[in-house]
């Protein structure tokens, strides 16, 4: 059976004087993905991203929302969006609760109160829900910015750099939030950021654009191990190894490394094989440490732009 | 729509700039009235004092309306700084504070958001003019008791009691007019802006400017000068006139709508399609 299609992009552009800030973009986010949407900076993530939630007009091209236009129907598709744009800006005058409480209204949000209690609590900000939002650290903000996105229970949340400002624990914890949700509530997310681990870790779809264009779209575990994935082996003997590699015929850009390691591309499920052969040879080995292959595969494509 | 106006009145009076207004105008209103209150005779003595040798004045000239009257004239050109500081950060305080990424991202139309902002901005406008009201109407009865309105507006105007409580009640209707004129100049920059400050010097400049180029009298300006609606702010000054010039005061009239809808179709025109940037 074929996926739903949540989101949808067909050929959009952007212009902004002479620069083409989006170029024929066209991508797809099916319901239930966790859908990293990389590029460098100025790549043209942002205003994508404005464009999906109707902040910025697009010159030319479609953007469809669970199948409907977006410049057609707007209202009923929005109502199904969350979205943390950017920094997680509030009305710094307002309390963390009255600033959700606007926003619920906005959104025709039912029970407003007990699901304003709910999302504090998602995010851990309950006791601090009467505090007004300027007295609040950016990683606060940040939750708050999450949890705004989750107020009206919206079947996509589209989150624009969500790890910024957030300490590695902070980090983790939205991982593991964007997690829960994707798998407990079903939500579909699209992830904008330039914290690689962050979506590599997260994203079981996603798209590199450089310069407004795309570059890249498909599953993140294709795209990554096309070729094998790049490993670091630490061994009793390098150079031995590095003879024995050589010869392994699965294996590529074999190279000497550091501390007595070496660095490889191999497929997955041949890794156990190589390991036999080592040990055939006499060759300890220490640890079989995957390299962050998404940086790798990321600087491979912008580089090559 | 109801809903989106509560939203931006609760925003517009939880915002501690709102207050800067009520205090000015309750600061001034009030400075003024305790200045008559305790040299006010004098002060009128000074004024009269050549008028005093073909009239014969009786009665109690410092009174509520006198001072009134007073208080208009001198609040007159504040009021509308006052309308803009917050009227300017309508649209260009969200744009500048980033909560547009917030609200336009939840279903909610722009035109009807603009609506909501505007009615917001247009009921502060207005309690502006009432607290005028209440304090120098009110608060002078109490402090100066009633009498007769005592004008010098190229020629000496004196009306009864019972006569300048409506001509009082028309021209503060009339300021309310004026000053929503002002309140969507400011609004319809506000719309242009990114953030609060330009708006409001720019509402500023752009009225005195405006006046100071009128009152220099170009020949080559002059015929236009009717049609600006500077030309219109001090026109509250026609119900004080012992035959009221109902020409006149439909002019300013229409002049004050034309301008609020041109403003007002501007923002909107504007504003629907502004990429949101911010």
């Amino acid at each position: 059976m074929e996926k739903e299609v949540f989101l949808e992009l067909e050929n959009v552009s952007k212009k902004y004087g002479t620069i083409n800030a989006v170029n024929n973009l066209s991508l797809k986010v099916f319901k239930n993905d966790i859908y990293g949407f990389l590029g460098p900076n100025g790549a043209g993530k942002s205003t994508s991203i404005r464009m999906i939630l109707s902040l910025i007009t697009p010159d030319s091209g479609k953007i469809k929302l669970f199948g409907k236009d977006l410049s057609v129907d707007r209202y009923t598709t929005l109502s199904r969006v969350g979205a943390l744009v950017e920094k997680p800006d509030f009305y710094p005058y307002l309390t963390a609760r009255k600033n959700l409480e606007i926003l619920g209204k906005l959104s025709n949000v039912k029970n407003l109160d007990a699901k304003i209690d709910e999302v504090l609590d998602l995010v851990k900000l309950s006791s601090r829900q009467h505090s007004k939002v300027k007295t609040f650290s950016q990683g606060m903000r940040q939750r708050l910015g999450i949890a705004q996105s989750v107020l009206h229970d919206p079947d996509l949340i589209i989150l624009d750099e969500p790890g910024n400002g957030l300490d590695p624990q902070g980090q983790k914890e939205m991982r593991m939030l964007i997690q829960k949700l994707n798998v407990e509530r079903g939500i579909t997310f699209v992830i904008s950021s330039h914290i690689l681990a962050e979506v590599e870790q997260l994203a079981n779809r996603m798209i590199i654009i450089n310069k407004g264009k795309s570059l890249v779209e498909g599953e993140v575990s294709e795209l990554l191990e096309g070729s094998g994935i790049l490993v670091t082996v630490e061994v009793s003997d390098p150079e031995k190894a590095l003879l024995v590699a050589s010869k392994f015929e699965s294996a590529q850009d074999t190279e000497l490394s550091e501390n007595n390691s070496l660095r490889l591309r191999i497929p997955r499920e041949r890794i156990p094989e190589l390991l036999a052969e080592f040990e055939r040879n006499a060759v300890k080995v220490y640890s079989v440490i995957p390299a962050r292959s998404l940086e790798d595969y990321f600087i491979s494509k912008i580089g090559n732009e | 729509m109801n809903k989106l106006v509560r939203i931006e009145l609760y925003k517009i009076f939880t915002k501690p700039r709102t207050y800067i207004g009520f205090a000015a105008v309750f600061l001034i209103v009030v400075s003024i009235q305790l200045g008559f209150y305790f040299e006010g005779e004098e002060i009128l003595d000074f004024v009269i004092q050549n008028l005093k040798d073909s009239f014969l004045f009786e009665g109690k000239l410092i009174n509520v309306y006198t001072v009134s009257y007073i208080v208009l004239t001198s609040l007159w050109i504040h009021v509308p700084i006052l309308i803009a500081l917050v009227t300017g950060d309508l649209i260009a305080g969200e744009a500048n504070s980033g909560t547009f990424r917030l609200i336009l991202t939840r279903p909610v139309s722009r035109t009807k958001l603009l609506f909501a902002k505007f009615f917001a901005g247009w009921t502060y406008t207005y309690l502006v003019i009432i607290l005028m009201i209440l304090l120098s109407v009110g608060l002078g009865s109490i402090l100066f008791g009633s009498g007769d309105l005592l004008i010098l507006k190229g020629t000496l105007n004196i009306f009864e009691a019972e006569d300048a409580l409506w001509r009082f009640g028309l021209a503060y209707s009339y300021g309310i007019l004026s000053m929503t004129v002002v309140a969507s100049l400011a609004f319809m920059l506000s719309a242009f802006a990114e953030n609060s400050i330009g708006p409001i010097i720019g509402t500023f400049a752009i009225i005195i400017g405006i006046t100071v180029i009128s009152t220099l009298g170009f020949s080559m300006l002059r015929p236009i000068i009717p049609y600006l609606f500077t030309t219109y702010l001090p026109a509250w000054q026609l119900f004080f006139d012992y035959e009221l010039d109902y020409v006149k005061i439909s002019r300013a009239v229409f002049t004050d709508l034309a301008y609020i809808i041109l403003f007002l179709s501007v923002t909107f025109y504007h504003f629907r399609k502004k990429d949101i940037v911010s």
